[in-house]
């Protein structure tokens, strides 16, 4: 017997043969194709109970009502919640992304300590125990109020622990960043007094007098301000809306009023002299002019004819004059301050004049008009026990009455009079005009505490870093504010465990006040935050847990209220934008991109159109009619006082020759890839400048000049 | 002449003489070969039908042996564990919180799967990871609802006589597919005696035909 060619043929037919008629075949070929429909790399969500909880959404000052879907206790998506006071239903692309907060890449997982410019992570009880250590050295030198506190907002109980937690360890020095609640605020205290604010009825408005904000860009309340101007015109309301470029409000307004940039309050001023002298006030509500009116009306007419006001605004004599008296007929008009988001950069004057407006047509603590409205009383926090340390550091003066002015007196010091910094929710090395010059203020401060839930611009500054819940973990009262005209306390609740070693910023604060101990521990007596917001809410607990939110205030308040006119009537200086080059650069506040804390998700990020950010190049907006040799499209380098950078140019017909706009917000520089390096910051681009009379900076822009790269 | 054209001369000659074909004297080399043919076929047939199965498939026990037999006796019925919810959705296999319901984490019995049970799954609050039988691959979409409430169908029809098992056989997991074993059937041909030995995509075709009259389109399952 021979092995030969024949016997292989034999053994290969052979095998096929036994292969082909064994299952084989058939199988892998099923399983091959099970296999291409369902990789298995893809994740596939878990599945189990389907269930919706209700909480509120703090991402920005909207507080709108959510619904989280869940499967088992996983949230899966965020709708808006009917019938909650606020947004009634609706929802934005933010508060449907809140979810990506949960697992954003700049989450911070533990607490951290900064070791040679690296974060290390450390437990809480050392992290607690450092920053006790370190801040009692302050008390222990007698010096407590050489430690500052920056937060995002004053409203809420957190915030009221932080001031509690200044308050007890003897700091005058409370700072918080400039959102519109603050400057509503401020300017219901210099019109009207103390612990006041401000909302506007733009549901029931029948004329909205917008001097640049932002209505459906993100202003105020968002969600709510876009259902009023949703349902504007089945009212028939008219909206007149004045800034210098075409914004998506101005599009969808009844009128656009382009007016040169920063010249608002002169705008607002003269269609005061406008109604002052046509004696078109409301005499009832005149009678609560205290003092200054007579002061007041004769500057205006002396330093704010119409003339000289169409000379600086742009705005022809006879369209100032239509519409200041379009405002003064309307039924209910309301006058809405506050340049596009209307936080950040504004100025007092412009918010005090355009208020001014609201005061004369009288439509004040009416339907459809302007609320004067109390600060919200439900929060009852204990007295704080200070001991002589803490009452001592509490009567010095505040260094500052502004972050910006804080960060000027430490770097005009040559040893910063801030010894110790904590900041909370709030990102002031990005949000704030000039940030270099606030990190470089932030180097001289010894020691730097951040309580934050993302690895932001200003986390990375600071020594210690304690991270706090998103709010989709935590329990937190959520008190409306922003303009809006009712005033509603949402309750916030955690719908699902902390993904990662974070606690309750209240809880933060608590553990640092006990890691102080002796009278700082005595002040935070509370077994946790959740029974501190318990007994602090015990007014309204009740109701806030069952119904999940309370409304304080619904309909306009009733008495008169007293309006004083000395601030104006000394006719406060208009800020300039610095600098001598040809353009004016503008900040746009584009809602897609949130410009202050959080940074925008990933998916806000992706829904950015390709005229602001394409890849990682930055646009910016002029008209063609001053865009000279430049092209649409193509590349240039755009020059301020406070630096240069490379951009892409944008032809837009609807901004005024010689303006460029860019957009607020992007250039992050964090530690998220989906959020960080894409196009740039104007705030590096404009230096701040502060207004005398309220010590916050007004720059809301800066001369600019741009050539072709 | 070159070595190539005297070995083509030759070659032809060479090849007659020392051909076998047809030649019964010298019918060694198809002898061997269908020796070898056959050989070969059974071992590839055999492997096919004995080993492939044993390679394609890896074997887990469960973390803990499930008597259904006792828990029916217990509960009544298998709704009490396995429900459908309010929206309609199928529980499946229920959650430590339910089996919480009647134990704790000191064992009711005296059997070794129970402690381990109430020591490492209640005491400690985990889920238990069970491997599940009958998890259809994720582009099915699978209606408890439809066929119970609207169809009138019992669990047996599709999944057996699970109430009578004693013990929880170990699951076999496709290694291509990351799936049961029992989506294709045990046998490993398909054949199949009883509805719940094999749930492709045409058993729930021929099934939905008879009922129904029509097959069914591809979208009503996969979504």
């Amino acid at each position: 017997m021979k092995v030969d060619r024949r016997s292989f043929l034999g053994l290969g037919i052979g095998a096929v043969a036994g292969i082909a008629i064994s299952p084989v075949g058939a199988k892998l070929t099923d399983d091959f194709s099970i296999w291409t429909q369902n990789w298995p790399w893809t994740p596939v969500p878990p599945d189990g109970e389907v269930s919706y909880d209700r909480t509120v959404c703090h991402l920005c000052p909207g507080t709108c009502g959510i619904s989280v879907r869940k499967i088992d206790d996983r949230p899966v998506k965020i709708e808006g919640l009917d019938s909650y006071p606020v947004n009634n239903g609706g929802v934005c692309l933010h508060g449907i992304a809140g979810l990506q907060y949960l697992y954003d890449p700049s989450r911070v997982k533990s607490p951290l300590k900064k070791i040679n410019n690296r974060f290390v992570p450390i437990s809480w009880d050392e992290a607690l125990t450092l920053v006790g250590d370190r801040l009692g050295e302050l008390r222990n030198d007698q010096n407590p109020e050489a430690l500052a506190c920056i937060t995002g907002s004053d409203q809420g109980s957190v915030p009221g622990l932080f001031n509690h937690f200044m308050a007890a360890f003897g700091s005058p020095n409370y700072l918080t960043m400039p959102d519109l609640e603050s400057w509503l605020v401020r300017t219901a205290k210099t019109l009207h007094g103390d612990a006041y604010t401000l909302g506007f009825d733009i549901d029931h408005s029948d004329f909205i007098l917008s001097f640049g904000a932002g209505l459906i860009d993100g202003w105020g309340s968002p969600v709510a301000c876009i259902q009023a101007m949703g349902n504007r015109r089945q009212r028939q309301a008219t909206l007149v809306q004045i800034e210098p470029r075409l914004s998506n409000t101005a599009a969808g307004a009844s009128q656009w009023i382009p007016i040169n940039p920063g010249t608002e309050a002169d705008l607002a001023m003269g269609m005061c002299a406008v109604l002052l002298k046509e004696n078109r006030f409301d005499p009832v509500f005149a009678q609560g002019f205290k003092g200054g009116f007579m002061r007041f009306t004769a500057m205006v007419q002396k330093e704010y004819p119409l003339d000289k006001v169409a000379g600086v605004t742009g705005i022809s004599a006879a369209d100032i004059q239509k519409t200041a008296v379009a405002f003064a007929k309307a039924k209910m008009p309301v006058a809405l301050p506050g340049k596009g988001r209307g936080e950040g950069a504004q100025n007092l004057k412009e918010f005090a004049a355009v208020h001014t407006l609201n005061c004369l047509s009288g439509n004040v603590n009416k339907q459809g008009g302007t609320f004067v409205k109390p600060l919200p009383k439900y929060l009852n926090f204990p007295d704080p026990v200070q001991d002589a340390v803490a009452l001592k550091g509490a009567a010095a003066a505040p260094l500052a009455g502004s972050v910006q002015e804080l960060v000027t007196r430490i770097d005009k010091s040559g040893e910063s009079p801030v010894k110790a910094l904590l900041v909370y929710n709030a990102n002031p090395c990005f949000a704030l005009n000039d940030p270099f010059r606030i990190l470089a203020a932030f180097e001289k401060i010894p020691f730097k505490v951040c309580v934050t839930s993302f690895m932001d611009e200003t986390a990375m500054a600071s020594d210690v870093i304690l991270p706090v819940s998103t709010f989709l973990e935590r329990m937190e009262d959520v008190p409306s504010k922003a303009g809006l005209a009712a005033t509603v306390v949402g309750l916030s609740k955690p719908m699902v465990k902390p993904v990662f070693n974070t606690r309750s910023p209240g809880d933060v604060v608590i553990g640092m006040a006990r890691a102080l101990g002796g009278d700082m521990a005595k002040s935070f007596a509370w077994d946790s935050y959740d029974a501190c917001l318990e007994q602090v809410t015990a007014r309204i607990w009740g109701p806030l847990v069952r119904k999940g939110h309370v409304v304080l205030s619904e309909n306009p308040p009733a008495g008169s209220v007293e309006t004083d006119f000395e601030f104006l009537a000394e006719n406060p200086v208009t800020v300039k934008p610095a600098g001598d080059l040809e353009f004016t650069l503008i900040p746009i506040d584009y809602f897609r991109v949130p410009p202050t804390v959080p940074a925008p998700s990933p998916f806000a990020i992706k829904t950015v159109s390709d005229r602001i950010l394409r890849g990682t190049d930055m646009f910016v907006e002029i008209n063609p009619q001053s865009a000279k040799n430049l092209k649409d499209g193509g590349f240039a380098t755009l020059t301020t006082p406070a630096g240069s950078v490379p951009v892409r140019v944008h032809f837009n017909d609807g901004i005024m020759p010689g303006v460029i706009g860019m957009v607020k917000g992007l250039g992050h520089t964090l530690d998220n890839r989906y959020v960080s390096g894409k196009g740039v910051n104007i705030n590096a681009l404009i230096s701040p400048k502060i207004e005398p009379n309220s010590g916050m900076d007004a720059a809301f822009g800066i001369k600019a000049g741009i050539s072709k790269a | 002449m070159s070595e190539i054209e005297n070995k083509t001369e030759h070659g032809s000659m060479d090849g007659a003489t020392a051909g076998t074909a047809g030649d019964p004297k010298n019918d060694t080399g198809l002898g061997l070969g269908v020796i070898f043919f056959i050989v070969a076929f059974l071992i590839c047939f055999l492997s096919g039908w004995l080993l492939f199965p044993k390679l394609l498939y890896s074997k887990h026990e469960q973390p803990f042996n499930f008597d259904h037999v006792l828990h029916v006796e217990e509960t009544g019925d298998c709704e009490s564990c396995h429900y459908l919810r309010e929206d309609g959705t199928f529980s499946g296999i229920p959650k430590t919180e339910s089996c919480l319901d009647c134990h704790t984490d000191e064992p009711m019995g005296d059997t070794k799967d129970e402690a381990i049970f109430a020591a490492e799954y209640v005491a400690k609050e985990q889920e238990v990871s069970w491997y599940v039988y009958a998890r259809q691959p994720d582009c099915v979409f699978f209606s408890h609802a439809a066929h119970i409430n609207a169809a009138g169908m019992d669990c047996k029809s599709c999944h057996g006589p699970i109430e009578e098992t004693r013990t929880s056989r170990p699951y076999e997991e496709n290694r291509l597919t990351g799936y049961s074993r029992d989506i294709w059937g045990k046998n490993i041909w398909g054949i199949k005696k009883n509805p719940w030995d094999r749930m492709k995509m045409n058993d729930c075709a021929v099934c939905h035909e008879k009922e129904t009259g029509h097959k069914g389109y591809c979208f009503q399952c996969h979504k």
